[in-house]
């Protein structure tokens, strides 16, 4: 998807040089530097994302995301201020729903619904009326191009990220707190609400910035992946939020890498890089756990713990 | 008025529009209302774009992409029960849900960008065509829609029963495993025809919001079916009446009176009966 006006980079198999080469291009700088800002911040906000069981909001406001885009462009103002302003407002509009979770979807679900239909809108007059010459498009809304961030961009990029990620680290022991046990945190005097809604306007923003790197529709899987699997690697709340950031940030690395030599678009090769890892630590723990359960009943007084009915699964 | 009537059906392509439209409706409405029962709302929204790997793939290997959407989307409803199973009864997996929708997008991006088709089909896909769709499309639309239909409400008891307390209806022998299952996959395949018709992006909107509306509006579960049919139908045709007559788009139309109406009917209800504030 780049404008590479050379032949392809060929891999010459010593990974030093290839790097060193991979970083002659400014593009490829700015890339590696606003990606790692933003899988930091993806990485934190999304093991709270997991905790507070709030992947479909996520999902959601990626989507309200490409449609604050579109309307900015539409309108005539600046898209990403368009999305930062529309996630925001959808944000605080999802944080006020009825905390039921099926209520909670459900709301959700009608809200996005609207907001898919009104991104359709601003899309068919986007194209029809207003000229692409800036590169500015629907499929770079939806998909990303992180390859074209500039060296400006990407200083924001790391300013923003930075910000989020320290007012995360400020609230991340009552948040957590909020988040897993909500009443005995209330009566704690813990603001609950508050805090659930200072999240959703951080995840907004998160949301927002990704979104220019990877693309609205695959800003959710840098999100969710690595926290998912950081979740299933350890329970303790900091560790898990530090294998969350590490795994985003070889994700993003490595895809960007892989998209370099190979051609391919950066944010599918992040993105799978990140569901082949899920996909792996899953089935790789579905087999120790089968291996256990083998064990446990060819050896009935061994301390092994049995899989199945007896084991809370976590997700 | 009759004037424009006539004009609105005069065009075979208007009429194809109605015909698929009417039955994409009735399904969404009849197996939306389920969906929303069963807090499968992010599910339906995670096939809908399973959809866009699959007809995209499809694409790319020469085959018809309806049959790309099939294939995917039975792949997906699997994936989603299997990975969902550790969970208990209503609960699902949020995340595997998710990590499904992310990579499917992630592959089908990836298939376009292989294929020579460019750009046009992406958004075709993604927003559907119903403006444009051929005659084989309503026939298979048609074709599916029927055993589909037949099956949800054949098993509409039991899966009332399954839906609204799993635990009970297991213990009287019902077979909520199997039965969701099957759900996931009727889900899917309506999923995957009306791809066809509002777009892998939109098929959401006919699924959710009727249903929602309908539960605010009663509470007997027969009845709820019903205005979640009516609902849709009538938001499908006001909906294509309005694309017809506006260079706006179709889908944009729908999604827009199905929400308007929905907020309306909050409001309602929230004037009606202040005590009893949800939030």
């Amino acid at each position: 998807m780049t404008a590479l006006d050379i032949s392809f980079p060929r891999l010459t198999w010593n990974l030093w040089l290839d790097v060193v080469h991979m970083f002659q291009y400014d593009f490829m700088r700015n890339a590696f530097l606003a990606g790692t800002a933003l899988s930091v911040v993806a990485g934190l906000v999304g093991y709270f994302v997991i905790v507070r069981r709030q992947a479909f909001a996520g999902e959601a406001l990626s989507d309200v995301a490409f449609t604050g885009a579109m309307g900015g462009a539409v309108l005539g103002i600046n898209p990403l201020a368009g999305m930062i302003v529309l996630t925001i407002a959808g944000a605080l509009a999802m944080g006020s729903f009825a905390q039921r979770v099926s209520e909670r979807d459900l709301a959700i679900g009608t809200v996005l619904a609207w907001v898919l239909g009104l991104g359709v809108l601003f899309l068919t007059l986007f194209t029809a009326h207003v000229s692409g010459s800036s590169g500015f498009s629907g499929v770079t809304v939806l998909f990303g191009s992180i390859l074209s961030i500039s060296a400006h961009q990407a200083a924001v990029i790391v300013a923003v990220a930075g910000g989020i990620a320290l007012a995360l680290l400020l609230v991340a022991r009552p948040l957590l707190f909020a988040s897993v046990d909500p009443d005995v945190a209330a009566a704690r005097g813990v603001p609950v609400r508050l805090l659930g809604l200072f999240f959703m306007v951080l995840l907004a923003v998160t949301v927002a910035e990704a979104v220019q790197a990877v693309g609205a529709l695959l800003v959710f899987a840098l999100l969710l992946l690595p926290a998912a699997i950081a979740q299933r690697l350890t329970t303790r709340p900091y560790a898990a939020l530090g294998v969350a950031v590490v795994l985003a940030i070889t994700s993003t690395w490595f895809g960007l890498t892989i998209g370099f030599y190979s051609g391919l678009p950066s944010s599918v090769c992040i993105t799978l890089l990140a569901f082949v890892g899920y996909v792996g630590v899953i089935g790789s723990m579905a087999i120790r756990r089968r291996l256990a359960d083998v064990w446990s009943h060819d050896n009935p007084n061994s301390q092994l713990p049995a899989s199945g009915m007896h084991q809370e699964t976590r997700q | 008025m009759s004037a424009a009537l006539t004009g609105l059906f005069h065009y075979h392509f208007m009429q194809n529009a109605f015909i698929a439209g009417t039955i994409v409706a009735i399904l969404a409405g009849v197996v939306g209302y389920f969906m929303v029962l069963r807090s499968l709302s992010f599910a339906g929204h995670s096939l809908a774009n399973v959809g866009f790997a699959g007809a995209t793939g499809a694409s790319l290997l020469g085959v018809p992409p309806l049959l790309g959407l099939f294939v995917s989307a039975v792949l997906a409803a699997f994936g989603i029960y299997w990975l969902g199973l550790g969970a208990r009864y209503g609960r699902r997996s949020d995340v595997a849900t998710g990590a499904i929708f992310s990579a499917s997008l992630a592959l089908g991006f990836l298939f376009v960008h292989f294929s020579t088709a460019q750009a046009n089909n992406i958004y075709n896909v993604l927003f559907g065509n119903v403006l444009g769709i051929s005659d084989t499309s309503v026939l298979i639309t048609a074709i599916t829609a029927l055993p589909a239909l037949a099956l949800v409400l054949l098993s509409a008891r039991p899966l009332l029963f399954a839906s609204v307390d799993p635990a009970v209806a297991e213990a009287r022998g019902v077979p909520v495993g199997m039965l969701a299952l099957g759900f996931l996959l009727v889900l899917a395949l309506v999923v995957a025809v009306a791809v066809q018709v509002v777009g892998v992006l939109l098929i959401f909107a006919l699924l959710v919001t009727p249903a929602a509306t309908a539960r605010r509006l009663s509470t007997r579960p027969m009845i709820e079916l019903l205005i979640s049919v009516i609902l849709a139908l009538i938001f499908t045709w006001a909906g294509l009446a309005a694309g017809y007559f506006t260079p706006l788009p179709v889908s944009f139309f729908i999604t827009t009176f199905a929400f308007v109406f929905y907020t309306l009917v909050r409001l309602a209800n929230l004037l009606a009966r202040p005590a009893q504030l949800s939030s």
